[in-house]
């Protein structure tokens, strides 16, 4: 989830009623509409309604610059200065609508989010569609309630660009992404345009490997029942990614469009010899520390090459190796114990 | 698409190019008015500016700015003698606004800047607001504003025609609003505060001495000057010449009043004849010494606290700093000074030796064809008349002999350039002549049977001492053809075509000029003069008579034309109507799955994506793979089958959320 807004006193919310009435305001109106934010798969299409728009404090300064231009043209009957100062006030009122433009009537979807680990940054991309026959330009997403850093995107006529929000996951499963903004300040920087939504997106996260150091227990369940029906040189194992050198017959031709490298088969020679990676047999008392470890081990035996099996309590992955079959035991991993 | 991060620059080095040219366009016409030094200052620093961004160096330490910014101040100080008022002030801004580059760190000093040049812009007006300048104008605005959008597009600059095509279309938007406010913003008789003492080029005919060299512009205030009631019927347009300062001491560029008559305590001699015109005048606070009256106020009927000078102008004892009603009684009928006392007459004929050699010279020799004096004021005027002369308010700037380059190679002047140089001739050829100052006709209110005399009537005019009619008044200017007095510039143009001696070529020329001048004139009265009093005579030809309903007028006209704006706007954001019925099926199609939480990826073919639902839902295999076949052969393989439309509308509703 994004950062939840940090609960404040009843009396320090008070004193900042009085101190900030804008900002109270503002932020009382915010909480009002974000509660009515509710979470769809997407598409949303961003509809005239729910474009949000106030000045920024540059909106204001530019303001208060027409209002001394204006009162130096009063000042000395300047027909010319009017004229400027006219101008300008038209423009601030013409800006408004742009700003607005430049926003609505996009299509919001979510992504592609990739697996992390605890601990790490989740990225969320945001697709952002332009169905209009004009470009968008500097569209910027950001978590409600957080302005700093906000990656800006343009999105060409008819075509789509992507944003990514980051969301710190400190804990393994399913990190869910908040309510989120798009907003804009293009063309002049005088308005802030803005619209909530939260599109059904989660990112999975793995368990923070433990360090490395502690060696598998070899005793713990090898030779187990699942890898006894499996035996020969070309049993099927699992998919990986393409490294050079790889032999071009083994390359998962099928997949290929799909996938951004191309896939390799892989054939377990050594399941034989699979390493059981078993719950009950890791020698730490704590849950996530075993599930960590147990992260670090399978991550060695992907490295070194050798077939494993992951044996958790109410789930059994047989033996195998691969990008696939990580995946898969990861999964379980991250899940563990959750829904 | 990160904005890329800035180590000491917020901008792109393109983009803070962009913005140094701008600031460049929008300081240019500022430079040749100020110190050298600070020209070189400025032009220095936006150049080292772009430099620092190209080289990468590194920005000034806070002492140097500090101590640069302290000696802005001192040398703004060291040569205006203040910080304050228009021109030091101007001076200060340009300074602080080129110092204000060393530091662009962040969105807020690049913001700064820009309001800075906005700003920058109107302050071009107080020293012309001539036709072009709103060419300028708008030059300037779409440039700024261009600028501004770039600075507000992160990462790769738009391309320049992008950015120039954003600013443009921002600033055509807003014309439509400048114009309603323009006309119905409720204007307020000005000053507010006051004008600094250097304020505006110069008020013509109302300071205490002439230049018509070093004045190259006119303000043309529509401040009233003063308001007129007459008792009976208002006299001819032609002797409505309310009489100022008058000028007898020429120094070859200036004239001057005198100390000598500022002590000069007796009477002018003047045999009044007629019934007086009897009026009185509302004179608004000038902060002078001068009550204005027509010629030739009545000497025994003066206002209190007040006497009449030699030259038969009223001077109070203190500055009139409050509105004051004045009752007069004047004689257009009058010869003022019957007989010239010697030493008048020696002063009034004379002239620095040596200057204005070339007028001199022209008089002379209109004195050897043997003319007398008023035969030689006749040839003078002859000469404004039909030789090219000029009326224009932005005259070009005269050097030493003033006269000369006037009458011989600018020809471009307004009434000081005119009397000045008529002055010139005339005492060049022995008769005394003198320059007075004052306001020239009036406009009639259509409310209150009164009349108003603006700042902008300001005029300057000769008189010549002739033997047996004393002082004799003369208008060089309104020998002009499109003149103030008599007929407008367009009439002037018509009368004048069968003007003989002009080639096809010159005369074009003139007529395009007197064409130009027209329109100048139509600038002025309309768009330069358009002020309190005008809007509300202009306004209340369709009724609107009060400041209220200026208001309710305005706001419902913003709001028309920002809801047209803003439907323009908006109408670029909508994306075009489907009309493709396979399409429109696809996507209600697409709409449905959304709700079971199935979503097109942007990489995901529709037969693609259609497998990956069903292999997770297999309820939804049969209305999903008709519907595919059905869009694929409709919208791929162009098929026109009405029936297969209706099948595929068929199977979109089967499609059941799961």
């Amino acid at each position: 989830m994004a950062t939840p807004p940090p609960a404040r006193s009843a009396p320090s919310r008070m004193i900042r009623s009085v101190l900030h009435p804008l900002r109270w305001a503002q932020e009382r109106i915010d909480a009002w509409v974000l509660r009515r934010v509710r979470q769809v798969p997407g598409p949303i299409e961003i509809a005239r309604n729910r474009v949000y728009i106030v000045p920024t404090r540059f909106g204001w300064g530019f303001a208060v610059t027409i209002m001394v231009m204006l009162a130096g043209a009063m000042n000395y009957s300047n027909s010319m200065a009017f004229a400027l100062a006219f101008l300008l006030m038209g423009l601030g009122l013409v800006c408004m609508h742009h700003t607005h433009a430049n926003l609505v009537h996009v299509l919001l979807r979510a992504g592609r989010t990739r697996p992390i680990y605890a601990g790490e940054i989740a990225h969320f991309e945001v697709l952002i569609d332009n169905a209009a026959s004009h470009p968008r330009y500097a569209l910027a997403a950001g978590w409600a309630r957080e302005t700093n850093g906000e990656p800006a995107c343009d999105v060409p006529p008819q075509g789509f660009s992507s944003v990514t929000l980051a969301s710190p996951a400190p804990r393994r499963g399913w990190h869910q992404a908040g309510i989120f903004s798009i907003s804009t300040e293009f063309p002049l920087g005088l308005f802030h345009a803005w619209t909530w939504a939260q599109l059904d997106m989660r990112c999975l996260v793995f368990p923070l490997p433990a360090k490395p150091g502690m060696p598998p227990p070899l005793s713990a369940g090898s030779g187990g029942t699942a890898g006894a029906g499996r035996s020969g040189q070309d049993e099927f194992a699992g998919l990986r990614s393409y490294q050079r050198g790889d032999a071009l017959r083994s390359i998962h031709w099928k997949s290929l469009p799909k996938s951004i490298s191309p896939m390799v088969k892989q054939f377990s020679e050594t399941v034989e010899q699979a390493l059981w990676l078993n719950w009950d047999a890791v020698p730490l008392a704590d849950v996530e520390a075993r599930l960590s470890q147990l992260v670090r081990w399978i991550l060695d035996a992907e490295a070194e090459g050798r077939a494993y099996g992951l044996r958790l309590p109410g789930t059994d992955i047989p033996p195998g190796h691969g990008e696939t079959h990580r995946f898969e035991c990861l999964k379980a991993l991250a899940l563990f114990g959750q829904r | 698409m990160l904005p890329r991060p800035a180590l000491t620059d917020y901008l792109p080095h393109r983009t803070l190019l962009r913005l140094l040219a701008v600031l460049l366009l929008v300081i240019a016409p500022h430079l040749w008015r100020l110190p050298w030094w600070e020209g070189v200052a400025v032009v220095s620093l936006v150049l080292w500016r772009g430099l620092a961004s190209s080289r990468q160096w590194g920005l000034p330490p806070r002492t140097l700015k500090l101590v640069l910014a302290i000696a802005a101040f001192i040398g703004v100080y060291s040569v205006f003698g203040r910080v304050t008022g228009q021109n030091a002030g101007i001076a200060l801004l340009v300074l602080m606004l080129a110092l204000k580059l060393t530091e662009m760190r962040s969105r807020r000093d690049v913001m700064v800047v820009v309001f800075l040049m906005y700003f920058l812009l109107a302050t071009h007006f107080l020293y012309s607001q001539e036709m072009w300048t709103i060419l300028y104008l708008f030059m300037s605005v779409i440039a700024i504003t261009s600028v501004l959008v770039d600075v507000h597009h992160p990462g790769e600059p738009l391309p320049l025609r992008t950015s120039l095509r954003l600013g443009g279309r921002l600033i055509l938007h807003s014309l439509p609003l400048m114009v309603l406010f323009f006309v119905l913003f409720p204007r307020i008789p000005g000053p507010i505060w006051g004008l600094p003492a250097d304020a505006g080029p110069t008020r013509s005919g109302l300071s205490d001495s002439m230049t018509p060299g070093d004045i190259s512009s006119l303000i043309l205030s529509s401040e009233i000057a003063f308001r007129v009631r007459f008792e009976g019927a208002p006299p001819a347009k032609k002797l409505l010449y309310w009489r100022g300062p008058v000028f007898r001491e020429f120094n070859g560029r200036s004239w001057n009043q005198s100390t000598q008559d500022l002590l000069d305590r007796t009477w002018p001699v003047a045999e009044l004849s007629g019934e007086p015109t009897r009026y009185e005048i509302t004179l608004e606070p000038m902060r002078n010494r001068w009550l204005f009256a027509l010629d030739l106020p009545d000497p025994r009927q003066l206002p209190a606290q007040s006497r009449i000078d030699r030259m038969a102008t009223v001077i109070v004892e203190a500055p009139t700093i409050e509105r004051r009603l004045i009752r007069w009684a004047s004689f257009t009928s009058y010869v003022l000074e019957p007989e010239l006392r010697p030493r008048d007459r020696e002063r009034d004929t004379r002239l620095p030796p040596g200057s204005n050699p070339r007028a001199v010279a022209l008089a002379q020799s209109w004195r050897t064809q043997g003319l007398g004096d008023a035969q030689v004021v006749d040839a003078a005027l002859t000469m404004f008349r039909e030789q090219p002369f000029f009326y224009t308010l932005e005259p070009p700037r005269l050097g030493t002999h003033s006269a000369d380059e006037f009458i011989f190679d600018t020809r471009r002047g307004f009434c000081e350039h005119y009397s000045s140089a008529f002055a010139v001739l005339m005492r060049a050829a022995g008769v005394p002549t003198r320059v007075v100052t004052g306001y020239q006709g009036m406009e009639a209110n259509a409310y209150g049977g009164y009349y108003l005399v603006r700042q902008s009537d300001a005029h300057a005019w000769n008189e010549v001492w002739l033997e047996g009619r004393g002082w004799v008044r003369v208008d060089p200017t309104s020998m002009i053809p499109p003149s103030r007095i008599e007929s407008s510039a367009l009439e002037a143009m018509a009368g004048n075509e069968a003007r003989e001696g002009l080639g096809g070529l010159e005369r074009a020329k003139y007529l395009l000029e007197a064409r130009w001048d027209w329109a100048n004139a139509r600038w002025n009265e309309w768009v330069l003069g358009y002020g309190p009093e005008m809007q509300k005579e202009f306004l209340s030809h369709f009724g609107i008579e009060r400041q209220r309903q200026m208001l309710l007028v305005l706001t419902a006209g913003i709001t028309v034309a920002l809801l047209l704006v803003g439907w323009v706007a908006i109408r670029r954001a909508i994306p075009p109507r489907i009309t493709e019925r396979a399409l429109l099926l696809w996507r209600a199609a697409a709409r449905r799955l959304a709700k079971s939480g199935y979503v097109q990826r942007p990489d995901e073919g529709p037969r693609d994506f259609v497998e990956r639902v069903v292999e997770r839902e297999p309820a939804l295999f049969e209305p999903l793979h008709t519907a595919l076949d059905a869009y694929l052969r409709l919208r791929y393989a162009g098929e026109q089958n009405t029936a297969l439309e209706g099948e595929f509308a068929a199977a979109v509703k089967r499609i059941r959320r799961v």
